[in-house]
């Protein structure tokens, strides 16, 4: 029962804060532009660019 | 991110650029590095799905120089207008729920496996309360849109799929709520939890495939120049937004710029390409006196001309309110997932209050009563259903999407199934849409010949000039070294070859569309152009036949024009139709009982593909044309059609199976819910069971484009 008492919690925490991870990023409009996430993958850095 | 910003003291002002040429991450590379290249600019983050740029530069730097620094990299862009401002996406709102349910679900299944397990008593209690703690906001929150849906219906004294989604997820809230303040036994959180999961993540994958379709009308708006250089009565040249022109205004329209207002011209003498207006792509001459409109592109020559109407007066603006019309007509269609709800919630919702009175006259109480019909409600909820449609659509939307063909959204899959005539668009649409030089004309030029005109037509961005470079280069040969290469506004392409001059120039003799040329000392060569039909057309044609679509033309072109295609076709067809004829063919054919398919790509298509039940347009076409349209093909064979309308029947049937299967799982629990033998644990398995066998079913789409 003890263990319960802890792991449960435990548990929930670890679950909000991925729920407010996800959130944060919404908020922050990572979602706003799924195709060019997909694409900006593709996009050679150049050598020296942006280090 | 860290890009050396040269001036930092003076905050920066942003500026949002459509870019409508923008697919691939090669093009996000080239905007970005171009525009960061300039030493103003800190900043440039391109977001493709909206094809924008948002640029982050020094208040010194003006929106023309943005616009000029895409052009020298070749793409076209416009300042993002106010009014035009992104349409919001359908997916986005419904992340945040999707996200909740699933956090709650999960959290919620593993508190409720340990109850299933065994857990009695204090455990049990606290289990039912920490669910409870996390299910009842969870449940509030993710069920919001089927909630605000199923409100709205109900207002109007309607009903569709929403209505017993919340009907069932409310009471069995309630009851799970009642069961944990009173100490029962079971709790039905987990069941409701998840089922708002599938929901949601079958209704966020119909948002995808909605969010890539565009309506039409802002793309239109966006082909309008934003304005125009004004002579003003003191002889001064001023620039005026396309809002504040007004008729009696003389504006100077240079070479390749677009009309903001129709008019008349006043003086100078142009070719003026009016594909985005008539879909037809030959260049038009034009002289003082002739009306032209705005949208057309100004091609060879700078001409003044007199403002007649500007702004929502222009010819423009009213196809754009046609399409918004056509486009309201098409809206009242509704969804087979809606339609199948008015048949199964009437039927849920009695087998529930049946059973429901059923215990009470045997003699059950009104708490056990209650339960039952609940549990009758809870396992008969659509969550299969839910997931029936979009699955299958998502499935066949990639294989179409391989194949070249692209599906805006799933409507369009279930009204393309339906149709049963098609009206189809000549030029771009039967033919390619696109001059090509005729191939016996090249043949009889010398190798040196070829050489010259393809050095020279490469100088030029007309579009015959365009079209002999093409397919000279497609027919493996090379430009000769050319001097002093200038091109001449209405006239064409001269330069000097080994001293001797050559022109590439418009023939003397006006016709058909051809160009001349006249290298000093040899005979003059005339090459011709023809709008050839798409390769496999007649093929594509008499497969439609087959799968009982009968076609037929509604061109804008001239009869002449027509009656030669549909010689070659062997179709009926109706020419000169303006986009006020078009749509009202389409709805004549509605009126008769049919279901139209419109397959169109220029502006003046604009309506009917809008009007029509399902629509198909090329990828070359305008952009109203690709954004009016349902299903767009890439690459020059109508096979798609064919294609598109069987894959459409087949995802439909697929739908059907799903029902069927979703269904008939329902059939083989309800006996056991109505007798009141139904716990959660059952209900969370035939819930996740019959979900996988319906996305299971539907992968059987992946071949079927």
């Amino acid at each position: 029962m003890t263990s319960l008492a802890t792991l449960i919690p435990i548990a929930l925490f670890l679950g909000l804060c991925s729920l407010g991870t996800f959130f944060w990023a919404l908020r922050g409009g990572q979602f706003d532009d799924l195709e060019g996430a997909a694409n900006r993958i593709l996009i050679d850095e150049e050598p020296g660019e942006r280090p | 991110m860290n890009a050396v910003v040269p001036i930092v003291d003076e905050p920066l002002s942003e500026t949002v650029l459509v870019v409508p040429g923008m697919h691939c991450a090669g093009c996000m590379a080239k905007v970005e590095r171009g525009l960061e290249q300039m030493p103003a600019v800190a900043r440039a983050r391109v977001n493709l799905t909206a094809r924008q740029v948002r640029v982050a530069h020094h208040p010194d730097v003006s929106v023309p120089d943005l616009v000029a620094a895409l052009e020298a990299i070749g793409f076209a862009s416009q300042p993002r207008s106010e009014e035009l401002g992104a349409r919001p996406s359908a997916v986005k709102p419904l992340l945040a729920p999707l996200a909740v349910a699933g956090f709650a679900a999960m959290n919620v299944m593993l508190l409720s496996v340990s109850i299933w397990s065994g857990a009695e008593g204090g455990t049990r209690w606290l289990f039912h309360w920490l669910s409870a703690l996390i299910g009842v906001p969870a449940t509030a929150y993710a069920g919001w849109p089927f909630f605000a849906s199923a409100w709205s219906a109900l207002r109007r004294l309607r009903t569709n799929m929403d209505v017993p989604i919340s009907i069932g997820v409310l009471l069995a809230t309630a009851l799970s709520l009642y069961e944990t303040v009173t100490g029962g036994h079971t709790a039905w959180f987990d069941g409701t939890l998840m089922l708002l999961f599938f929901l949601l993540a079958g209704r966020t994958l119909d948002a995808m495939m909605r969010d890539r379709a565009r309506a039409g009308v802002d793309a239109l708006l966006r082909q309008a120049a934003p304005g125009a250089m004004v002579l003003t009565p003191g002889g001064k040249l001023e620039w005026l937004g396309a809002a504040s022109l007004a008729p009696g205004m003389l504006m100077r329209v240079a070479a390749g710029e677009r009309l903001a207002a129709d008019g008349a011209i006043v003086s100078g003498r142009t070719a003026l390409d009016q594909s985005l207006l008539t879909g037809e792509s030959a260049p038009v001459r034009a002289e003082p006196g002739q009306a032209v409109h705005a949208g057309t592109l100004n091609l060879d020559a700078p001409i003044d001309v007199r403002v007649t109407a500007a702004g929502a007066d222009t010819s423009l603006a009213e196809i754009a309110r046609l399409m918004e019309a056509a486009g309201q007509a098409r809206s009242a269609y509704v969804r087979i997932a809606d339609r199948a709800a008015r048949l199964y919630a009437p039927a849920v919702h009695s087998l529930a209050l049946a059973s429901f009175i059923g215990w009470m006259l045997m003699g059950a109480g009104a708490y056990q009563s209650t339960v039952i019909a609940i549990a009758v409600l809870i396992i008969t909820c659509p969550c299969a259903i839910g997931l029936a449609v979009p699955v299958a659509q998502v499935v066949a939307c990639g294989a179409l999407m391989r194949a070249g063909i692209m599906v805006k959204d799933g409507s369009a899959l279930e009204r393309l199934a339906g149709v049963d005539r098609a009206l189809i668009d000549k030029t771009g649409s039967l033919t390619l849409g696109r001059p090509v030089p005729d191939a016996a004309a090249l043949a009889v030029l010398s190798e040196r010949e070829r050489g010259i005109a393809l050095a020279l037509a490469s100088h030029s961005r007309h579009p015959l000039s365009r079209a002999l470079a093409d397919a000279l280069i497609v027919g493996g040969h090379f430009p000769a070294a050319l001097e002093d290469v200038r091109e001449v506004p209405g006239y064409g392409v001269r330069g000097l070859w080994q001293g001797m001059p050559v022109a590439l120039r418009r023939p003397e003799v006006a016709g058909r569309m051809a160009v001349a040329l006249h290298v000093t000392d040899w005979p003059v060569r005339l090459i011709g152009f023809t709008d050839a039909l798409r390769p496999d057309c007649c093929e594509a044609l008499a497969q439609l036949t087959a799968l009982g679509v009968q076609s037929s033309i509604l061109s804008g072109d001239n009869a002449g024009a027509v009656a030669e295609v549909a010689r070659l076709t062997g179709l009926t067809g109706q020419a000169s139709a303006s986009p006020r004829d078009k749509t009202d063919a389409i709805h004549r054919l509605q009126n008769g009982g049919h279901f139209v398919l419109m397959v169109g790509d220029g502006l003046n298509d604009g309506p009917a593909l809008a009007a029509a039940d399902a629509s198909i347009a090329p990828g070359t076409a305008s952009d109203v044309g690709r954004q009016a349209a349902d299903v767009v093909f890439l690459g020059d064979s109508l096979s798609a059609l064919p294609r598109a309308v069987r894959a459409a029947r087949a995802t439909l049937q697929v739908v059907r199976q799903n029902f069927a299967l979703a269904v008939g799982y329902n059939v083989l629990a309800v006996p056991l819910a109505v007798l009141g033998h139904v716990t959660p644990l059952i209900a969370a398995v035939a819930m996740a069971s019959s979900s996988i066998l319906v996305i299971a079913n539907s992968l059987r789409l992946a071949r079927v484009a």
